[in-house]
């Protein structure tokens, strides 16, 4: 792996973000919005004996959703460099396909957990007391999550040339995988084919360790329900799985 | 860590000529489907010179390009670069080589000096040079002024130059230039080959270029003329120009009938006339031209030498000029080449 090449990837697109700071500002707007519109509404709907206030059991959900949007933003501007040629550039280099996916991976992480960090912050506004190690734990997972679902977007990066594909990437992979991830409601209640979905779906594992850290011993249907360990080994897997994936993909040649 | 070629060292004059072909290019084929995009081709570059591909749009020049610079594998053949195999070794056939593309490959959101140093790391060009490297490209190419502005503020010219300055900056031993003056204004062109034609000498590098634009063609050492996948011919301009039989020569005299006459008898050439014109072909028309004056003296009214360019060296061998041939059915090959790529 190329050490260089790897982070000059990263510091291109840590460059450019700054660069950028509407970008910013709807990444962290939409969180808001599901937050704090989204969430009060439901809440009405949602009996207080349930243990964790509606608006608590969501933000997990909506850290995860934050890293879920970002990380697959932060991946398929693969396609935006296909589309405008820069990938050229990058693919007659000599550095292997491997230390690309994983600068384009790593760029991902960084900026979204950025990005959940800022969301994490809101914490005491939603009534959550927590410690340092529990804030520490949340990190951990965003930074693993993160990778996880930017390694994803690469893989989903390779099949498409042109940013037409952003809204069928959108509709058909962004917004399923978000709804089908726990965040919004529990997936136990789930119908069983939605269940079985929601369980092939990566961000279900780190919203449930997320859930883990911020409400353990929440009663019924609200708490986590997938054990730590569970979670911890799906989404090292599926990292791995997806960069070998990635790479593989990008070695292609016509 | 940089390796540093011994032949870095040496210079240019001598490499002039040297046994070794930088690039070799045996029995290259290459099919999208059903289509043959470049249909058998071979040819060697010898270092240090400017080597030409010549023909329309179409014809498989950007295909071999992409082989040669390990972005798609052929079909079948051999390339080697630097005496690297480009596809069993192509990292290090991509460590030789600095490309501009047709299409620019900047990135427009970042500054020209942060692509250059985004280039330096992507090459592990040696931190304590990067810097230095950099500001000397973009002096090279006269852009230090503009260092620091976005690239999306550059013109056509200026981001084509930026290009060619960041092909170099790992100090390549081929620089591969595919239609480098498309979509330029007729003064950027040329500003763009004069500034070309002294990268061998100052850089050490060989130039692989492909044009569609005869007069561009000119500046190289050897052509090769390439159409529907095939090369047609390969050799310097003076020698494909030569294809066509030389120079026409044509003059107004006093007397179009006899001296007519006494040019066909003493110097054995074909003369034809019109508008009160004699049109004949030399060879040579710069050491034919005294000749006749000396043997027709005063007759000789007025005389004018037209050169055989390029393009009529293409129609010659192609029976089509390379202007025909572009608005014809290269732009549906390249369509279909487009077409079979996204599909597989």
């Amino acid at each position: 792996m190329e050490l260089n090449a790897v982070y000059v990837i990263v510091a291109r697109e840590f460059k450019k973000f700054i660069r950028e700071k509407s970008r910013l500002f709807s990444a962290i707007a939409r969180p808001l919005l599901w937050l704090f519109i989204v969430g009060a509404g439901i809440s009405r709907l949602v009996p207080h004996e349930t243990g964790v206030p509606y608006t608590q059991f969501i933000f997990p959900g909506i850290i995860g959703m934050t890293i879920l949007f970002s990380s697959i933003f932060s991946s398929i501007s693969i396609i935006w460099d296909k589309e405008f040629g820069f990938m050229k550039e990058i693919l007659v280099a000599p550095v292997s396909r491997f230390s690309i996916v994983i600068g384009k991976a790593l760029s991902g992480t960084i900026l979204s957990t950025i990005q959940a960090l800022i969301i994490l912050a809101l914490f005491p506004v939603l009534g959550f007391k927590l410690g340092l190690l529990q804030i520490l734990e949340i990190i951990l997972i965003c930074v693993s999550l993160s990778f996880c679902i930017s390694a994803f977007g690469i893989v989903i990066a390779t099949f498409y040339d042109s940013y037409e594909s952003f809204s069928v990437i959108m509709n058909f992979i962004i917004m399923p995988m978000f709804f089908l991830s726990g965040a919004m409601y529990p997936v136990k209640l789930l119908p069983d084919i939605l269940r079985i979905l929601a369980k092939l779906n990566p961000l279900t594992y780190g919203i449930d360790i997320m859930k883990h850290v911020l409400f353990p011993d929440a009663p019924g249907n609200m708490g986590p329900d997938i054990s730590v360990m569970t979670s911890i080994a799906v989404i090292i897997f599926t990292s791995i799985l997806f960069v070998v994936i990635a790479g593989k993909l990008f070695e292609r040649k016509g | 860590m940089e390796i540093i070629t011994p032949y870095d060292k040496i210079p240019r004059s001598l490499l002039r000529g040297s046994s070794l072909p930088i690039i070799q290019v045996e029995n290259l084929v290459k099919k999208f489907g059903n289509i043959t995009a470049v249909d058998d081709i071979s040819f060697e570059v010898e270092e240090g010179t400017i080597f030409g591909f010549l023909g329309p749009n179409g014809a498989g020049k950007t295909t071999t390009i992409n082989i040669l610079c390990t972005l798609l594998s052929p079909t079948s053949g051999r390339t080697l670069i630097a005496g690297h195999d480009c596809i069993s070794e192509s990292s290090e056939v991509r460590k030789a080589i600095g490309i501009v593309f047709q299409d620019t490959t900047l990135d427009k959101d970042l500054t020209a000096y942060e692509n250059l140093i985004f280039h330096a790391y992507l090459y592990n060009v040696p931190k304590s040079e990067m810097k230095k490297r950099v500001d000397d490209a973009l002096k090279f190419v006269d852009l230090y002024d503009r260092k620091d502005d976005l690239v999306k503020k550059f013109s056509g010219g200026m981001k084509r130059r930026l290009e060619v300055a960041r092909g170099l900056i790992h100090r390549p031993r081929v620089l591969f230039l595919d239609e480098p003056t498309l979509g330029l204004d007729p003064q950027s062109r040329t500003n763009l080959w004069e500034f070309i034609t002294t990268l061998p000498e100052k850089h050490n590098v060989t130039i692989f270029m492909t044009t569609h634009y005869m007069e561009e063609a000119e500046v190289c050492d050897r052509i090769a003329v390439i159409d529907n996948g095939k090369i047609i011919a390969i050799d310097s301009p003076e020698e494909l120009k030569k294809i066509v039989g030389g120079d026409v020569v044509s003059i107004t005299t006093t007397d179009n009938v006899h001296v007519r006459k006494e040019i066909e008898t003493v110097f054995k050439m074909g003369v034809s006339e019109k508008n009160d014109e004699l049109y004949m072909t030399c060879t040579r028309g710069d050491t034919c031209i005294p000749e006749l004056i000396r043997t027709l003296g005063e007759r000789v009214l007025s005389v004018r030498i037209q050169r055989p360019t390029l393009n009529d060296v293409f129609l010659k061998l192609t029976g089509k000029t390379i202007r025909e041939e572009e608005t014809s059915g290269s732009d549906s090959v390249r369509e279909s080449i487009r077409a079979y790529r996204r599909r597989h």
